[in-house]
C-alpha cells in the first residue's frame, strides 16, 4: 500500500496556469489542478467540448502545460485509443493517456466510446469530471443530474429521474479500476490515480464537482458543500480493484463512525434542491441509510 | 506483378503498401472484405500496425484523427450510412488538417435500407473539406490509395477515396500489384509538422475565436476564419500539388495520366458523356456502339471531384455542342451536385468565349438498379439529338 | 519541430498564464492574510497550506507567508472558508479602491 500524501508531500509543480476563464470557486479548477499533478508531465491529454475546454483556454493560448487534444463531444474515449495506437506503434510506451470528460459527455454522448475502449482493454485513464449537469450550455440535466435537481430544462419540477449509476457501468466492463473521487478530497483524487496508472487497460474515475452557478451556492463553500456530499453518504468515495469493491477515505471513516450527517444538510446548502419536500428528503434519507446499513453489515462480517 | 484480385483487396493491398500505422474500422457492407484483409495482415504479422476494431464509425474517425494528431498514418474504410454516421468526425479531420485516408466503398444511405451501390454518400460529403478522388477500375483503386497517402501528407488534407460497391469491390479484376520498394521509394515515412508529444506541449483544436487574437509570443494568431480560409486556399492549390503526385508516381511506375480526368474518344466529340467512377467505363461501350453510327461522343471520367478541377474540365468541354452528366446522387431538390459543379465551371471558364456547351443532366442507378448499357446509348443517342424535356431525367425508373 | 507553419493552418495553442486575461479584476472580495493567525507563519516552518491545496484559481504560494496573486485571484473565498484558524478574511474590493483613490 502506497503512504498516503499530505498537503506537504504533494507535488508543488503546477500544469495549469492562473488565470483561466473558470468561474469563480470551481471545483473542475481544483480537481483538474490536482488530477494534472498525479498524471505528471509526461501526459497526453483528450478532452471534449465542456467547461474544461473553456478552462483550457481559447486558441492560440492555453492555460495547460500539457499537450492536448480536443475532440469532438461523443468521441473521447476513442481518440484517446488512436493515441494510444500510435505511441504504441511509435515504440513510446512511457507517455500516459489521459481523459478528461465532463459527465454529459461520458454519461450520455460519450458513453458508446467509452465502452468500446473499455472493453478494447486499451491502455488509459479516464476521468469523468461530474458537475451533474451541461453546465456549459447553460446547465441542463444530464444523465448524472439527481433527483430533484432544477436546472435549465427541468425548470420548474426539478430532474424525475435518478442518477445515472456510470461507476457501476464502468465496472461491469471489467475494468482493472475505478473509483469514485469528489473536488473536496484532492489528495485522494492524487493517491487514487497514482495507484491506478500501472494497471492495465482503461482506468475510470467519477469525480464529483462542486459548482457554484450550476449548483446554487456562495462560491466560498465550494469544499464544504462537495464534502457534505461525502459525509452525508449520499456521495461515496471508494475503489473497485479487479472486481473488489472498497469505501476509500472520507467514506471509510463514516463507517468507523457509523453516523452520517442528515443529508437535508446536503440539500439545503444549494438553491438547486430547493422544491425538494421534507417528504422527498425523507425518503432519500431512508435509501441512503439503507445503503449505509449494508455497508455497515459488510465491515462486520470482516 | 500483375494480379487478379476484388476492388477490396486492391485497396487492402495499397494501405499495405503504404504501410500504415493505424487503422480503425467498423464493419459495413460492401466495405468489410477491406477492413477484414487488413486484420488479416495485421493479425499474420504482414503488415506492422495497430489495428482498432472499433465501436462505430464515429469512432473510427476519432481514431484516425487522434493517431494523426500524434504522427501516425492513419487509415480507415467504410460505407453508405457508416460514412454518414462520421459526418462530424469528417469535418473535424478536414478543419484539424490531418492526412487520413479513407476508402469510400460506394453504397446507397438509408431510408429505406439498401445495400447496393449508388454514390449519394459520399457526394453528400462534397463540402467536408476533403479532396475526393473517384476510381473507376482496381488499378486505380491500388494506385490511388498509394497516390493520396502522398498528397495527403504533402498538404495537410484528408483524402477519400471513393470506388463503387460490389461493381468494383465485389468485382475480380487483373491489375498490377506495385513492388514495395517502389512503394516506398514514392511514399516516405509520415512526418507530421507536429505531433502530440510531452516535451513540445500544445493544445490542439481549441476554440477559436471570430477574430485574430495575440498569442502567447506577442505575434497576431489568426482567427477562426483565416483557419477556415487557408483550407479553401490550400485545397484549391492542392489541385497543383495533384499533377505532381502524378508525375512522381508516373517516373516511378511507369504508369499515369491526367490527373483530374480521364477523356476517352473526346478529342473529335461534339458531344461528352461526364460521370464519376465504374460508369464512366460502361459509358465507354456506348460511346463505341454510338462511333459506328457516326455520332461523335466521347466519356469523360472525373477522378478527382474535390477540390474540382474545374479549368481542366472546361478546358476539355471547350467546344464541345452538349456535355451530358450521368449520376448516381443528386442534390435532392435540385439536380445532380456534379451536374451543378460542371454548368458553373463552364460558365466560369466559356462564357467569354461565346459558346457555352449545353449541359444535361441524367440520373442512374440509383440504390443499385441495373444500368443496362442500352439505356446509356439511347439516353446519349436522344441527348444529342434534342433537349431532354427535364431535368434532371432519371434513367430505369419503372414509373 | 518547427511548428510556426503548423500554427498558420490550425488551432495550434501554446501554453501561458491569463488566457482569460487579468482575472483579478473578477473579484468582489479580497482575501487578506493575517500572519498572525497563519501556522506555518506563527510556527515558521512549513505547515498546514491548505489554502494553497484548495485554490482553484492556483494563485496562493506555498510559501511563509503564503503569498497571493491579486492579479489573477478571482476571490471566491475558499481559502478564507477552508483556513483553520480563519487567518485569511474576505474584505469588500470597494475598500481597496477607496485607498486607491486616496
Ligand atoms: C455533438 C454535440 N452536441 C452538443 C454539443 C453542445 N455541448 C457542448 S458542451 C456541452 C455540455 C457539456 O456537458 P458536460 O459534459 O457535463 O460538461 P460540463 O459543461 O458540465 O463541464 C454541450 C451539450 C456539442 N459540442 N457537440
Ligand atoms: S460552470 Fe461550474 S464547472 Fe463550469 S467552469 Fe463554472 S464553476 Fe466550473
Ligand atoms: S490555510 Fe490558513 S493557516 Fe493554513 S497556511 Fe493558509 S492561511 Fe495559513
Ligand atoms: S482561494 Fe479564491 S479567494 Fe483565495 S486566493 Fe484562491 S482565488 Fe483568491
Ligand atoms: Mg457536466
Amino acid at each position: 500500500m502506497q503512504a498516503k500524501t499530505t498537503i506537504l508531500s504533494l507535488p508543488t509543480e503546477e500544469f495549469v496556469h492562473p488565470g483561466t476563464r473558470a468561474c469563480t470557486g470551481c471545483g473542475l479548477a481544483i480537481a483538474y489542478r490536482v488530477g494534472l499533478k498525479a498524471l505528471g508531465k509526461n501526459t497526453i491529454l483528450v478532452v471534449p467540448p465542456s467547461c474544461l475546454t473553456v478552462l483550457q483556454g481559447l486558441f492560440p493560448v492555453a492555460s495547460t502545460k500539457l499537450p492536448c487534444l480536443n475532440v469532438t463531444f461523443a468521441s473521447t474515449a476513442a481518440a484517446a485509443t488512436g493515441i494510444l495506437a500510435t505511441l504504441k506503434s511509435q515504440g513510446k510506451t512511457n507517455i500516459q493517456v489521459a481523459a478528461w470528460a465532463g459527465d454529459g459527455g461520458t454519461s450520455d454522448i460519450g458513453l458508446q466510446a467509452l465502452s468500446g475502449a473499455a472493453e478494447r482493454g486499451d491502455n488509459f485513464i479516464y476521468l469523468c469530471y461530474d458537475n451533474e449537469g451541461y453546465m456549459n450550455t447553460g446547465v441542463q440535466r444530464s444523465g448524472t443530474t439527481p433527483l430533484g435537481a432544477i436546472t435549465a430544462n427541468t425548470p420548474f419540477k426539478g430532474k424525475l429521474q435518478q442518477k445515472k449509476d456510470v461507476p457501476a457501468i464502468m465496472a461491469a466492463h471489467h475494468l482493472s479500476y475505478v473509483a469514485t473521487c469528489s473536488a473536496a478530497y484532492p489528495l485522494d483524487l492524487y493517491d487514487k490515480i497514482i495507484r491506478c496508472k500501472d494497471m492495465p487497460g482503461a482506468k475510470y474515475f467519477h469525480i464529483h464537482i462542486p459548482c457554484p452557478p450550476g449548483w446554487g451556492y456562495d462560491p466560498r463553500y465550494g469544499i464544504k458543500v462537495g464534502r457534505l456530499a461525502v459525509e452525508t453518504g449520499y456521495y461515496d468515495l471508494y475503489e473497485i480493484v479487479n472486481g473488489e469493491f472498497k469505501l476509500t477515505a472520507a467514506s471509510e471513516k463514516l463507517v468507523e463512525k457509523r453516523k452520517l450527517v442528515p443529508v437535508r444538510e446536503y440539500f439545503r446548502a444549494q438553491s438547486r434542491f430547493k422544491i425538494l419536500t421534507d417528504e422527498q428528503i425523507a425518503d432519500i434519507q431512508n435509501q441512503i441509510d439503507a445503503k449505509w446499513a449494508a455497508y455497515y453489515k459488510k465491515d462486520e462480517q470482516q | 506483378m500483375h494480379i487478379i484480385e476484388d476492388g477490396n483487396a486492391a485497396a487492402a493491398l495499397g494501405v499495405k503498401l503504404c504501410r500504415a500505422n493505424v487503422i480503425a474500422a467498423y464493419p459495413i457492407t460492401p466495405q468489410t472484405p477491406l477492413t477484414e484483409k487488413l486484420s488479416e495482415y495485421v493479425e499474420l504479422g504482414e503488415m506492422k500496425a495497430e489495428y482498432i476494431p472499433v465501436e462505430s464509425e464515429h469512432s473510427a474517425m476519432a481514431v484516425c484523427i487522434a493517431a494523426s494528431s500524434t504522427g501516425a498514418r492513419a487509415f480507415t474504410a467504410t460505407s453508405a450510412n457508416g460514412l454518414l454516421y462520421m459526418h462530424e468526425q469528417i469535418q473535424w479531420a478536414a478543419g484539424a488538417r490531418l492526412p487520413i485516408v479513407m476508402c469510400v466503398v460506394n453504397r446507397a444511405v438509408g431510408a429505406p435500407w439498401n445495400v447496393w451501390n449508388d454514390q449519394q454518400d459520399s457526394i453528400s460529403q462534397r463540402d467536408t473539406g476533403w479532396i475526393q478522388m473517384y476510381c473507376a477500375d482496381h488499378q486505380q483503386i491500388i494506385d490511388s490509395v498509394i497516390k493520396a497517402f502522398w498528397l495527403a501528407e504533402k498538404v495537410s488534407i484528408p483524402i477519400m477515396v471513393c470506388y463503387d460497391g460490389y461493381l468494383l469491390s465485389h468485382t475480380f479484376m487483373p491489375f498490377d500489384l506495385p513492388d514495395q520498394e517502389k512503394v516506398d521509394a514514392f511514399l516516405p515515412p509520415f512526418k507530421p509538422e507536429y505531433a502530440l508529444n510531452p516535451d513540445e506541449p500544445a493544445s490542439l483544436n481549441t476554440v477559436t475565436l471570430p477574430d485574430v487574437r495575440i498569442d502567447v509570443h506577442g505575434e497576431l494568431a489568426h482567427g477562426y476564419m483565416e483557419i477556415r480560409y487557408l483550407l479553401q486556399e490550400e485545397l484549391r492549390t492542392s489541385l497543383a500539388v495533384a499533377a505532381a503526385a502524378e508525375k512522381r508516381f508516373a517516373e516511378i511506375f511507369g504508369r499515369g495520366g491526367d490527373p483530374y480526368i480521364e477523356p476517352y474518344r473526346c478529342d473529335d466529340a461534339d458531344y461528352v458523356a461526364v460521370g464519376l467512377g465504374s460508369l464512366t467505363y460502361q459509358l465507354r461501350v456506348s460511346v463505341d456502339a454510338l462511333r459506328k453510327e457516326d455520332i461523335k461522343v466521347g466519356v469523360m471520367g472525373i477522378r478527382f471531384y474535390r477540390p474540382f478541377p474545374d479549368e481542366a474540365i472546361a478546358n476539355a468541354l471547350k467546344g464541345k455542342k452538349g456535355v451530358i452528366v450521368f449520376e448516381k446522387a443528386l442534390s435532392y431538390g435540385y439536380e445532380g451536385a456534379l451536374a451543378s459543379d460542371l454548368k458553373s465551371a463552364l460558365y466560369e471558364h466559356l462564357a467569354g468565349t461565346g459558346h457555352l456547351p449545353l449541359v444535361q443532366n441524367f440520373i442512374a442507378g440509383i440504390g443499385g438498379r441495373e444500368i443496362r448499357t442500352d439505356d446509356l446509348t439511347q439516353t446519349l443517342r436522344a441527348a444529342t439529338q434534342s433537349r431532354i424535356a427535364k431535368e434532371p431525367t432519371w434513367i430505369g425508373l419503372k414509373l | 519541430m518547427g511548428t510556426r507553419n503548423y500554427r498558420r493552418k490550425t488551432s495550434h495553442s501554446e501554453h501561458g498564464p491569463g488566457d482569460g486575461g487579468r482575472t483579478g479584476s473578477w473579484r468582489v472580495e479580497r482575501p487578506i492574510l493575517d500572519k498572525s493567525l497563519c501556522i506555518p507563519c506563527k510556527r515558521n516552518k512549513e505547515a498546514c497550506f491548505i489554502c494553497w491545496l484548495f485554490c482553484p484559481d492556483i494563485v496562493i504560494s506555498r510559501t511563509i507567508p503564503p503569498k497571493i496573486d491579486l492579479e489573477y485571484c478571482k476571490g471566491c473565498g475558499i481559502c478564507a472558508e477552508e483556513c483553520p484558524t480563519k487567518a485569511i478574511t474576505m474584505v469588500d474590493e470597494a475598500e481597496f479602491s477607496k485607498e486607491d483613490k486616496e
